[in-house]
């Protein structure tokens, strides 16, 4: 490659930035920073057309070789934020927000509190307007920092109520950071967007306080408000609120319902399934077997013997009623060309035998119902477990040959 | 003041006083040897007679500072630049006679000096900036606003500007966007388009002053200098005296981002010299550094080639003529003979001798070399062959070395100095705590830097890559022998290589495409890259440039050849 003769400043700012990068990325950090020595003076110069100033650059590099350079302190690292802060007014509260977090990180947590109030009460003009999507989360970061406290004074509370202790100040202060705490939660989570743990939180001290409702609202904004990004989360909080308070069933499925179609294989669908196989309704049901095959889609679940037990009970049931058979011929339409190879391969039955006897029965037992007296998977299986003198493989081994005309019928 | 001579050249009885100390005739510019005592070569405000005929009275401004006009500060520059030249080894003649005498000369060109007051109406100041001023006598003046957006260009605005006539009123108000008086100006377009001094034009002077002493430095090697630091240029203004103040436009003239440019440089030489009106130089004869059997020599002991080549470079300089005093030597303004660069003709020089032996085709020279390894390790006697692999090895090693640190280098150049300008005062404070805000992250991450001891300038040499024979491990080609290479024919010794490839059919017109040829890396055999671009490094300029002194060479050498083929050619088509 054919090197250039000249040099420019800005070429060689260029140039050092990328002798920064490597090392960065190589975790020299020691040669990181030799460079960055030399990349500062950039800051004489104004950059203003470029996408990322000199000042970002550096406030970001610094912090990173702060971050990881063994001779760094926190002294050092709060003296160099303190003057990033002073750098960029368009940046102030972005820079407050990081240098909080990173307080967090290393469990300096009055540090960070001290960090934010300040920061909330920093107030510049135009700047304030502009910046106040950052104000806005130092707030809520605050509100989370609040509850934090109050759950401290909480346990202290509980510890002294059960030595028999009465603490007025205590309760007094617990009150005080959950009406602080209380405020600013309540605003950020009404702005749409992914705030999982500040909902978590608010509810956690609207259900302390007895507010019951409220926390039901919330949780249904949170989950069904359109404006919000999909989150499977927002359901989950929502189906554990209201199965905490007792809710009706027909609630607590709908709530699933959601989280089944958006997140399949999520770990509340086998619940979800064990709910709907009680039930009495025979939609529900049909949507239980719906929900557990769905689940047993992802390679996640399949050397789970919950999973599978829950759809071996499943179609054992349907196949002794001799009734809604058709059901298991649709959910087993769209997979007959590919869960055999998925799930009762030869390789598997040897492994899933050796490896777990429990999950190699009842992967058996869907085997057998699915594929017949015939299917390799339970031919061995079966073969193994009655070689074993396992009962229950000899009673597996006879069920599935009696009801072997159902998987004729199945496979269509 | 006291000297009451007549002058010997037009008898009259009015001196003045140089820079340099020494009288001047005002009325016939005759500049005698004489110096006063106090020939105090620094520059002091007081006692700077009417060189720059102005009248206009030294005032005191209120800072400190005081009246400087922007030629007064190049000149300064020159003799910062000078006076390391001569710590270097320049002979003292070229600072103290050379380099002032062009500097004057330049000064009475550009109308800025040792002139009469009624024709130098361009260098009246120009009151811009000052609201009190007339405005009705300037109308299109631009704003300073608008002088100082115009960044990286030297800006030609296309307003043309009547300039303030009276000295009163440039008396009172200095321009206040820029310390110097005419700062200003120089971002005017001027009618007479006469050769506005830049910082970059600083080194032609020098470099000017150097080829008519002859001193053995060639351009490349002044602009290494200066790029190592040896040679003020980035930041000079620092030694400038505290009461001329730089602020504003200044910065713009003084003020060096970028490393000196060996094209601009060099052309800006030519064009100088012919505004000057200089007669022909010095000749440059076949005892001077600059010549090129001189310079090949030197070359090839830094490229680690055995010194048998030197022959050849000679028969080729021969050959084609090019060590002629006439070829060689500059005559200002002559537009009928190409100008010479000493570097890059020696460097393609050696090129086409490596050619003419190797071949250079990626093929020949590994052969060549193969032969030279089998005879070297069967035959120890009457010296080493030449083997191409080795030394290709050995320097390619080097090379990358040096190229990897060159890099680093490039990276980690500091642009700054201590001294901190500002474009005006309402920027000063802001400035200043930008740069203690620099001041102290580089002081916090230095810490962090780990045990790294900081760059310390290295020594001004003029060979970059030095072999010593002394080296055990046989990694000096010097005394190497070529006769691996060569064979005798009638008597004569010529070369075993029957082939020759030439770079280039026809050379381009150099005045459509500026270039005689033009280089492509992928064009080319990767041995043939190789050897341009060592020499690329060397004298750190771009390859292209060497290549296309290589396809002039060539073109010159088999003349013949081609233009019978040329005359084949048109045979043919009739």
């Amino acid at each position: 490659s054919s090197h250039e003769y000249k040099l420019n400043f800005k070429k060689s700012k260029e140039m050092c930035l990328s002798y920064i990068q490597d090392a960065m990325l190589q975790k020299q950090w020691k040669k990181a920073a030799e460079f960055l020595t030399f990349y500062v003076e950039s800051l004489e110069k104004d950059f203003s057309t470029e996408h990322v100033s000199p000042s970002e650059m550096i406030w970001r590099i610094g912090t990173e070789i702060l971050c990881h350079h063994s001779h760094s302190s926190m002294k050092e690292f709060n003296s160099f934020t303190e003057q990033m802060k002073s750098l960029g007014v368009k940046r102030y509260l972005k820079v407050c927000l990081e240098h909080t977090f990173h307080l967090l990180c290393n469990g300096l947590i009055d540090e960070a509190y001290q960090n934010l109030s300040l920061s909330e009460s920093w107030r510049f003009g135009e700047q304030t307007i502009i910046q106040d999507k950052e104000m806005k989360l130092i707030k809520a970061y605050r509100g989370l920092l609040d509850y934090y406290n109050w759950s401290k004074q909480k346990n202290i509370l509980l510890e002294h109520g059960q030595d028999g202790f009465e603490d007025l100040t205590v309760e007094q202060e617990m009150h005080s950071c959950f009406r602080k705490a209380a405020v600013n939660l309540k605003e950020i989570i009404e702005i749409p967007g992914v705030w999982d743990l500040f909902v978590k939180c608010y509810v956690d001290l609207l259900e302390f306080y007895g507010d019951h409702n409220e926390a039901r609202q919330v949780l249904n904004e949170y989950a069904y408000n359109s404006k919000f990004p999909a989150n499977p989360n927002a359901h989950v909080y929502l189906y554990q609120f209201l199965k905490r308070h007792g809710e009706s069933k027909k609630s607590l499925v709908s709530a699933l319902k959601i989280l089944h179609d958006v997140v399949p294989s999520h770990e509340l669908m086998i619940d979800f399934n064990i709910m709907l196989q009680k039930s009495k309704k025979r939609k529900r049901r049909r949507l239980g077997l719906e929900v557990i095959f769905a689940v047993l889609d992802y390679a996640g679940w399949k050397e789970n013997v919950k999973a599978w037990s829950c759809l071996a009970k499943q179609v054992k049931q349907i196949v002794i009623s001799e009734k809604y058979l058709d059901w298991i011929q649709q959910e087993w339409n769209s997979r007959k060309d590919w869960w055999p190879a998925f799930h009762f391969s030869c390789y598997l039955a040897k492994r899933n035998w050796q490896e777990n006897e429990s999950l190699s029965y009842e992967k058996a037992l869907v085997a057998g119902i699915l594929l017949g007296k015939g299917c390799r998977y339970f031919k061995y299986v079966s073969h193994q477990g009655c070689k074993a003198q396992v009962k229950r493989f000899r009673v597996l081994k006879k069920f599935v040959n009696k009801h072997n005309p159902v998987y004729l019928r199945i496979s269509g | 003041r006291d000297f009451n001579e007549r002058c010997a050249q037009c008898s009259e009885v009015n001196w003045g006083l140089t820079d340099g100390g020494r009288f001047y005739c005002r009325s016939c510019h005759n500049v005698t040897e004489r110096t006063t005592d106090a020939a105090n070569s620094d520059f002091v405000c007081n006692s700077r007679i009417q060189t720059i005929s102005k009248g206009l009275k030294k005032q005191e401004k209120t800072d400190g500072g005081c009246e400087w006009y922007v030629c007064e500060g190049f000149q300064l520059v020159l003799k910062k630049q000078a006076e390391s030249l001569e710590a270097l080894g320049v002979c003292p003649q070229m600072k103290d006679e050379v380099l002032c005498n062009f500097w004057r000369r330049y000064l009475q060109k550009t109308k800025q000096a040792y002139c009469n007051t009624s024709a130098g109406e361009t260098v009246k100041a120009l009151s811009v900036c000052d609201s009190s001023t007339d405005v009705d006598s300037e109308p299109e003046t631009p704003s300073p606003l608008q002088l100082l957006s115009l960044s990286e260009s030297e800006g030609d605005l296309q307003t043309d500007s009547s300039f303030a006539s009276s000295i009163s009123k440039v008396s009172e108000s200095t321009s206040v966007c820029s310390g110097s008086v005419d700062g200003s100006l120089y971002f005017m377009k001027n009618r007479k388009e006469k050769l506005r001094m830049t910082m970059p034009m600083t080194l032609s002077f020098c470099y000017m002053a150097l080829l008519w002493l002859r001193e053995p430095m060639t351009l490349s090697d002044l602009l290494r200098f200066v790029v190592e630091g040896h040679i003020p240029y980035l930041n000079v203004f620092q030694h400038f005296p505290e009461k001329m103040k730089l602020y504003g436009l200044d910065l713009k003239i003084f003020c060096v981002e970028s490393w000196p440019v060996y094209e601009e440089v060099y052309n800006k030489m030519l064009e100088l010299a012919a505004f000057l009106d200089l007669p022909r130089f010095p000749d440059i004869t076949d005892s001077c550094f600059l010549h090129p059997d001189m310079l090949c020599m030197k070359y090839l002991m830094e490229a680690n080639l055995p010194d048998e080549l030197h022959n050849w470079t000679c028969r080729v300089v021969k050959k084609i003529r090019i060590g002629e005093a006439d070829f060689l030597t500059l005559v200002p303004g002559n537009k009928s003979t190409r100008n010479v660069k000493y570097d890059v003709l020696a460097a393609a020089v050696i090129v086409v001798v490596l050619k003419l032996l190797f071949l250079l085709d990626d093929h020949y020279e590994w052969l060549l070399s193969d032969f030279a390894e089998e005879r070297n390790k069967n035959n120890k006697e009457g010296g080493l062959y030449f083997e191409f692999k080795k030394w290709y090895k050995v320097i390619k090693c080097s090379l990358d070395v040096k190229q990897k640190k060159l890099d680093e280098e490039r990276a980690k150049y500091l642009w700054r100095c201590e001294k901190v300008l500002f474009y005006s005062d309402n920027k000063k404070s802001k400035v200043l705590k930008r740069r203690q805000m620099v001041v102290n992250l580089q002081n916090q991450f230095g810490k962090l830097s780990g045990s790294v001891l900081p760059a310390e300038k290295p020594n001004p040499s003029s060979f970059q890559l030095s072999w010593s024979e002394e080296n055990t491990d046989g990694s000096c080609f010097h005394g190497h022998s070529l006769k691996g290479v060569l064979q005798e024919k009638r008597g004569l010794l010529t070369v075993k290589n029957p082939d020759y490839w030439l770079c280039t059919v026809k050379l381009c017109n150099e005045k459509t495409c500026g270039h005689l040829a033009h280089y492509r890396e992928a064009d080319f055999p990767q041995s043939y890259h190789f050897v341009i671009q060592l020499f690329s490094f060397l004298l750190r300029i771009q390859p292209s440039h060497i290549h296309e002194e290589v396809c002039v060479i060539e073109h010159k050498l088999f003349n013949k050849k081609l233009c019978k083929k040329r005359k084949y050619n048109t045979g043919l088509r009739k």
